[in-house]
């Protein structure tokens, strides 16, 4: 159920291209991410981070290439895609908490529901991970009771019920007021610390130099430049990198 | 008010008619309903296209023509009901899964797609994610239109009384003829009759709205 143990990388895009109408999002994609990885995907707004990250478990669908998970390519639809989803952990920009479920529950129903784990046993794991992300006092509360950086948090718990063999962040802090940055990037640094492989759309070039083993520049949906942080935030090969590097960094 | 205690028993088993009829039907129409919501919103494209086309024909058919197929125009394919009870929950349940399917698929759409994104994330089917996330948030939205379905629902029993099931209306045309001299009161005591259903019901759909209601 767990780990096919394949050897391979984990992740694997190959010739990966998508178009939104007219628009050509992801031109020509290959991104291969290895066990324990932990992957930084930056760009400018509207690079296709967000729709490379997304296509992983086919939120997107894509219209040539391949991508395959632990070996297993994504399947178009039906039970086999949800099951490979449930290997594939996301975290969104908007949180998502079930609206309509406590953050318990919010924790549980996948475990339960997809797993077919007891709730009994659901329970106690999702207070554990409540508790390692930092609000186990917040179990019996509604999403909304939650400030931010609480309930990005709590999605991060979410994904983590699942074991899940790698975690996708579709810019986890882009909707967070900044006091809240901090708390949400501790818990994904302290993941990646336990060798969790991450692909992390961000625009926190601190995660990127702390935690990120490599770094991925697209820009107008490809892939510009991969380097490791040092090299890439000190000595950008590319024009476009070094344009987009100084205009965040200047100040 | 004489009319009144000599008809009670008549009035009394009217009442229950029109009242088992709405509710029957009510509960028939909100299966088929949800039903046929979650095939509107489905990937499969022939359930989408299936549901469509019943809602279609069931919204812009005349309820009065769905009873009369029913209770006469099915006997040409040698189909009946057991009884004119059956014939018109029958109706009136095919008839209002229509409006209960488009309400409900109003709901649907006012939930944020990021909710059935982090379901299937998790790896929850179509199904489940329909279920357990889409439509527990839907229903809490569309309490009020359902409301309304529900209210046209009790007062479309009536056209039952053209297929002789004796229901409140059917027991006004009765009374009416034999107390033509109070033809006032015989309205007053069948209109009673509605109102005790969707008075109380318009209160009720209220409270469950606002017990519902989630803070987002």
């Amino acid at each position: 159920m767990t780990s096919q143990q394949t050897g391979g990388p984990l992740v694997q895009l190959t010739g990966v291209n998508k178009w939104f109408g007219e628009l050509h999002v992801l031109q020509d994609i290959d991104l291969s991410i290895d066990r324990g990885e932990v992957v930084v995907v930056i760009g400018p707004s509207g690079s296709g981070k967000s729709t490379l990250c997304r296509t992983i478990n086919r939120l997107e669908s894509i219209e040539k290439g391949e991508i395959s998970i632990d070996g297993q390519r994504l399947p178009d639809e039906g039970k086999q895609l949800a099951r490979l989803r449930s290997d594939v952990g996301m975290v969104f920009q908007s949180f998502n908490l079930f609206a309509h479920k406590t953050i318990l529950q919010n924790v549980t129903l996948g475990p339960t529901k997809v797993r077919g784990h007891s709730k009994a046993d659901a329970e106690k794991r999702a207070r554990e991970l409540l508790e390692r992300v930092g609000v186990s006092a917040q179990a019996d509360k509604y999403p909304a009771q939650l400030s931010g950086g609480q309930q990005q948090r709590v999605a991060i718990a979410r994904a983590l019920a699942m074991d899940p063999k790698v975690m996708l962040f579709d810019e986890p802090t882009s909707a967070l007021d900044p006091e809240m940055i901090n708390e949400v990037l501790d818990v994904m640094i302290a993941l990646a610390r336990d060798g969790m492989t991450m692909i992390v759309v961000t625009h926190e070039m601190g995660f990127a130099r702390r935690a990120a083993n490599r770094v991925v520049f697209m820009d107008g949906g490809r892939i510009v430049e991969t380097a490791d942080p040092e090299t890439f935030f000190t000595a950008p090969r590319s024009d476009r990198a070094r344009d987009f590097l100084s205009k965040i960094l200047n100040h | 008010m004489q009319f009144l205690s000599d008809n009670s028993d008549l009035l009394w088993s009217a009442f229950l008619t029109t009242l088992s009829l709405a509710v029957v039907s009510g509960v028939c129409a909100l299966v088929l309903g949800t039903v046929l919501a979650g095939m509107r919103v489905s990937p499969v494209p022939p359930l989408r296209g299936l549901a469509t086309f019943y809602v279609e024909v069931f919204r812009n058919t005349p309820l009065t023509v769905v009873f009369f197929f029913l209770a006469f125009g099915i006997v040409e394919i040698d189909l009946q009901f057991p009884s004119r009870f059956i014939t018109a929950v029958a109706a009136l349940s095919l008839y209002t899964a229509a409006f209960v399917c488009e309400a409900l698929r109003s709901g649907i759409n006012a939930v944020p797609p990021g909710q059935a994104e982090a379901a299937r994330a998790l790896g929850l089917t179509f199904g489940q994610a329909l279920r357990q996330v889409v439509l527990p948030q839907a229903f809490r939205t569309v309490v009020p239109p359902l409301g309304n379905v529900w209210i046209a629902l009790a007062k479309n029993t009536s056209i039952a009384a053209g297929f002789a099931v004796t229901e409140l209306t059917a027991s006004l045309q009765r009374l009416a003829n034999v107390n033509a001299d109070q033809l006032l009161a015989v309205f007053a005591a069948v209109v009673a009759g509605y109102l005790v259903i969707t008075l109380p019901s318009a209160w009720l759909i209220r409270v469950i709205e606002n017990r519902v209601a989630i803070v987002r």
